[in-house]
């Protein structure tokens, strides 16, 4: 199944702005954010579909995912 | 303060003031003559229609009522760093009545980069004191509390009381999710913002509502990519600013620019993001 991948601020760098992923049924957020080589501590919010979601939360055909990275600097 | 006292002083304004403007030199003569407080003479002045002329330019989008409403107003600051910083002057100059500021840090050559408040001359000085120097130096119609330490369970309550908005200027997740507890037990709305490298992003959040424990569910490292991203000068000045604009919105009840949503900014790529929170999630904040 296909699902959109969104990143979001550094998330980019040498990454992706926008992707098609053709990924198994039943594959997590988590699973997503790993085979991108960006670690749990690292990830602040995220969305499917505009909502919010969690790296626990498996993706549906033709979700999209937007990932923005952990900011906590003053 | 008797009638006729505050009569006699309104009529000294009066007499002095120049096309309804009051200049900066009179108040401060009528504070001497009468031996009044910089602030207690701006009250004055602007219950008699007389707007000190430090604030003409802002005229046309604040009116002399909410002049006088932002000078009774008192928000607290927390932290004054690269965000406390700028937050702390624009509400100085502002006008806002009392500001309370918390910091236990002193300057150190790494926050020259990029914290207003830090100069050559100040490192190794407490924040709060360069924050009570520069406001004083800017507007001695603001009254500033400082607070020499760490925001905590212990201190909030002292922090906190009178305090009409709390500004997020914080850098550690932890600090901040007691700072959003402490505010929806004290019925505070709290204006965060956070920064990292050229990212950014601004909230507000009332009482009730739990987007910032959407934010930060979980993150115990208490720190996000700004440990490896940095942060320059322009972000924490961007930032800082949206929330003041926020800040003075809540102070002036006009409609907020943020409710039940996050923006988040982008200075690299010049983006801004909204991100939505729906209403539903109001249940689960348990409320005291």
């Amino acid at each position: 199944m296909q699902v959109t991948v969104k990143l979001f601020a550094n998330f980019r760098n040498k990454r992706f702005k926008i992707m098609v992923q053709t990924i198994a049924s039943d594959t997590t957020v988590g699973a997503i954010v790993s085979e991108l080589d960006i670690t749990e501590e690292e990830v602040g919010v995220i969305l499917i579909n505009g909502r919010h979601g969690s790296l626990d939360q498996t993706l549906a055909e033709g979700d999209t995912l937007s990932l923005f990275p952990l900011i906590g600097g003053g | 303060m008797g009638d006729d006292f505050v009569q006699e002083i309104a009529e000294f304004l009066q007499k002095n003031a120049e096309g309804g403007l009051l200049p900066f030199s009179v108040q401060q003569e009528a504070g001497q003559r009468f031996s009044l407080h910089i602030a207690e003479v701006e009250e004055i002045s602007l219950r008699h229609d007389l707007l000190p002329a430090r604030y003409q330019r802002n005229r046309t989008m604040i009116s002399l009522q909410q002049q006088l409403s932002l000078l009774r107003s008192k928000v607290a600051v927390f932290g004054c760093g690269g965000l406390g910083g700028y937050i702390i002057e624009e509400l100085a100059r502002l006008g806002v009545g009392r500001i309370a500021v918390v910091d236990p840090d002193v300057f150190e050559e790494h926050n020259l980069n990029r914290q207003l408040l830090c100069t050559l001359e100040l490192l190794g000085i407490k924040k709060v004191v360069a924050a009570e120097q520069r406001v004083a130096a800017v507007n001695p119609a603001v009254r500033l509390q400082a607070f020499d330490v760490a925001f905590g369970q212990s201190n909030s309550a002292e922090i906190l009381n009178g305090v009409t908005v709390a500004a997020d200027a914080l850098d550690s997740i932890p600090v901040r999710l007691e700072l959003v507890e402490a505010c929806n037990n004290q019925n505070i709305p709290l204006v965060h913002g956070a920064i990292a490298g050229w990212f950014g992003h601004v909230a507000v959040q009332y009482p009730g509502e739990n987007i910032l424990q959407h934010l930060y569910a979980g993150k115990k490292t208490g720190h996000g990519v700004e440990k490896r991203l940095g942060n320059p000068s322009f972000t924490p000045a961007a930032i800082a600013s949206l929330e003041v604009a926020e800040i003075v919105k809540i102070l002036l009840k006009t409609e907020p620019l943020l409710p039940r949503r996050y923006l988040a900014m982008d200075l690299y790529h010049m983006e801004f993001t909204e991100v939505f929170f729906p209403d539903g999630d109001r249940e689960l904040i348990k409320r005291k």
